[in-house]
């Protein structure tokens, strides 16, 4: 079986201080990994979206990473209130967010957007009222596996 | 262009600064979502935004300076945080249009 580094963290709902403390941490140890630095910010900027839409949507999480050779997947699972129309979320722009998280600089509708676009592998699913599970891969370009 | 250069040009109040920095390029916005997608790497942030999200979107995605215009005051946990994570920020009186032109013109 593929060996890899397994990190697990608690995001706290409703706290904007500690949110990014994860991809912080994630951005630490694939710098020491070596890992080339566009990646790195690939997978940290998709991460803290992820963070942050658990500490706005859904009062926290979890947040799970496997760091293996040639890339990182991070799960984000929430007990949250779930999202009622996927294909309406990721559309850019579009948020439900509260005016006074739009006033803190979040709520641009732009999250799950970016969660995709930085990522190489995205998978959303959701059940409302149950809660949201993102699935997050980067695969590091240098030590990507060929065929 | 060197951050301290960027400071003189826009006469700024240094929350904290590592002068030799190298600014090449630059990007304005409030939104953060917008500026983790867009602002380049190493760029100059322009932002009115001033709360402590601020240091943890500019630290994830490797921005070379924030300016903080039009007067805004940095609030003093994201002050904490800049020096904890030594994030470069100065606060400038320029509104973001003045103040890119004072540096990028």
């Amino acid at each position: 079986m593929e060996k890899g580094i397994h990190l697990e963290f608690e995001v706290s709902g409703g706290n904007f201080a500690s949110a990014g403390t994860a991809s912080d941490e994630i951005k630490k140890h694939l710098k020491q990994l070596g890992i080339r630095s566009e990646d790195v910010r690939r997978v940290a900027i998709s991460m803290y979206e992820g963070e942050i839409n658990m500490v706005i949507h859904a009062g926290g999480g979890r947040a799970l990473a496997d760091i293996y050779l040639d890339r990182i997947v991070i799960e984000l699972i929430d007990t949250g209130k779930g999202i009622e129309d996927i294909e309406l979320a990721m559309q850019p722009g579009y948020s439900t967010a509260p005016e006074d998280i739009r006033a803190l600089g979040f709520g641009a509708g732009m999250g799950l957007p970016n969660m995709k676009k930085y990522t190489d592998e995205f998978h959303i699913e959701s059940e409302v009222g149950k809660g949201t599970k993102v699935v997050l891969t980067v695969y590091f370009a240098e030590n990507k596996k060929s065929g | 262009m060197k951050a301290q250069k960027i400071a003189e040009l826009l006469n700024a109040r240094i929350v904290n600064l590592n002068a030799q920095s190298e600014i090449t390029t630059g990007y304005c916005g409030d939104f953060l979502s917008f500026v983790m997608g867009r602002a380049p790497s190493g760029c100059c942030w322009f932002t009115v935004m001033n709360n402590i999200n601020v240091a943890g979107v500019a630290a994830l995605a490797d921005i070379g300076l924030v300016v903080l215009c039009e007067g805004t005051k940095c609030d003093e946990a994201l002050r904490a945080k800049s020096l904890l994570t030594g994030i470069n920020i100065i606060e400038t009186d320029y509104d973001i249009f003045s103040a890119v032109l004072k540096v990028f013109k």
